[in-house]
């Protein structure tokens, strides 16, 4: 038996109050092992208009490479005091901020590693369907045999690596909606 | 691990375009380069679990949150959330948020000529037992102008989103009333090109679940994502 699936609707410009309760821009508590990292950036749309009603949903691994989730073998979920979720809104300028540790490299199709990432879900008033993409660190040895961006045309990868901030601990990572610069978003 | 048992991608038409003219904001917003093919790892099939702890006491009861009880016809909305293959989603967070009964939100960029009203704030949050069920209690939202066209009204609506088992899974949608007589004028509901999936969105009035003198029912039930019958293949293109 087949179920259609409810379809996708957009979270409009009211999204701030449904999504409120469970804003985390702290995704790694103290005492999480890891390298600790600022992201900060901004989302804008196809005039280069920043977006003032976006949301981005931080998915992440630990520093060992490891989801928080039984599919990937961690039994003991509700002791983990990583749960690897963050949830940040835009301000006025469209910029986000959130605080994590570096994940280590998961694994990936055909026993090759994939390297670090955060997936990121983008939300935002016009659009309809919610959009995946993902930031990859800079510098980084397996971005260069990373499964997920060898899919992407080399001219389009740069939208997905992240750049060295003003300090070591600080990466700068932009999402554009639309247009010369947009983001590679993913059909997941 | 070189193989993950992926989820199924949906079928045609079944989901809205990235780009829908009729709804003006997607205009500038949509991607316009076509998005990358991504077959589903770990990191997708995985995703934030959610568990009692955070649920609030109030959380599922939109009409208790204040001193007093909101201005409103008293409503339960209650269903299960199930994936494609019928099997239930046990502890999937649902989050909610909503119009109040005149058709304003408790939000400032909301300046909608209507009134707040203070014993409602129009949020709430639940967890699926273990069947998939799910049941909030709340006021019946008020339709609201919006800008989008002339004489543009958004149909009586809540918004819902869900975390299922893995991120694949994640949903935002909205849920409609039977019988609106703007849901023909609608481009959000409109949006979605087939005529059954559309009807997913519209609740059904649900006799069997009113609360005798207290509030009538809507039966809403969400269908995420369902499993691959077999692990992809890693090297499909
Ligand atoms: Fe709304």
């Amino acid at each position: 038996m087949s179920l259609l699936t409810t379809p996708s609707q957009t979270v409009g410009p009211y999204l701030r109050i449904g999504f409120l309760p469970l804003l985390i821009d702290a995704i790694a508590p103290a005492g999480v092992p890891g390298e600790r990292i600022i992201i900060r950036g901004r989302m804008s749309d196809g005039d280069g208009k920043p977006v003032n009603d976006g949301v981005l949903e931080i998915w992440q691994a630990d520093a060992q490479g490891k989801y928080a989730h039984p599919e990937d073998g961690q039994k003991t979920i509700a002791a983990n005091p990583f749960r690897g979720f963050g949830r940040v809104l835009t301000d006025g300028g469209g910029a986000f901020r959130f605080t994590t540790i570096k994940p280590g490299p998961v694994a990936g199709p055909d026993g090759k590693q994939q390297a670090p990432h955060l997936v990121v879900t983008v939300f935002m008033r016009g659009m309809l369907r919610h959009l995946i993409t993902r930031m990859y660190f800079p510098g980084e040895a397996l971005n260069e045999t990373d499964p997920v961006l060898q899919r992407v045309p080399v001219d389009r990868r740069a939208t997905l690596v992240a750049t060295a901030g003003s300090e070591k601990s600080i990466v700068e990572w932009n999402v554009v909606s639309q247009g010369p610069a947009e983001t590679v978003f993913f059909d997941f | 691990m070189s193989k993950v048992l992926g989820y199924r991608r949906p079928y045609f038409d079944t989901q809205p375009a990235h780009l829908y003219p009729g709804y003006r904001s997607t205009i500038k917003r949509a991607p316009s380069k076509p998005l990358i093919h991504l077959p589903h790892t770990i990191s997708e099939v995985t995703g934030p679990l959610f568990g009692p702890a955070d649920i609030g006491p109030n959380d599922h009861d939109l009409t208790a949150q204040h001193e007093g009880a909101p201005i409103g016809e008293r409503i339960v909305v209650s269903g299960r959330v199930l994936d494609e293959n019928s099997k239930p989603v046990a502890n999937a967070l649902i989050e909610m948020w909503q119009a109040n009964s005149a058709g304003r939100y408790r939000h400032d960029i909301d300046d909608h000529d209507a009134p707040l009203d203070p014993n409602f704030t129009g949020v709430g949050r639940v967890l699926t037992g273990a069947d998939g069920a799910y049941r909030f209690i709340t006021i019946k939202p008020a339709a609201y102008p919006w800008r989008n066209h002339y004489n543009a009204w958004r149909p009586a609506h809540l918004h819902f989103s869900l975390f299922g088992l893995g991120l694949v899974q994640r949903l935002v949608t909205q849920m409609y009333f039977p019988g609106d007589p703007l849901l023909p004028y609608d481009p959000m509901y409109n949006s979605i090109p087939n005529e059954k999936a559309r009807e997913r969105l519209i609740s059904h009035f649900d006799w069997e679940r009113t609360i005798p003198d207290i509030a009538l029912a809507y039966r809403f039930d969400m269908v995420l994502r369902g499993r691959e019958d077999t692990p992809m293949e890693t090297t499909r293109s």
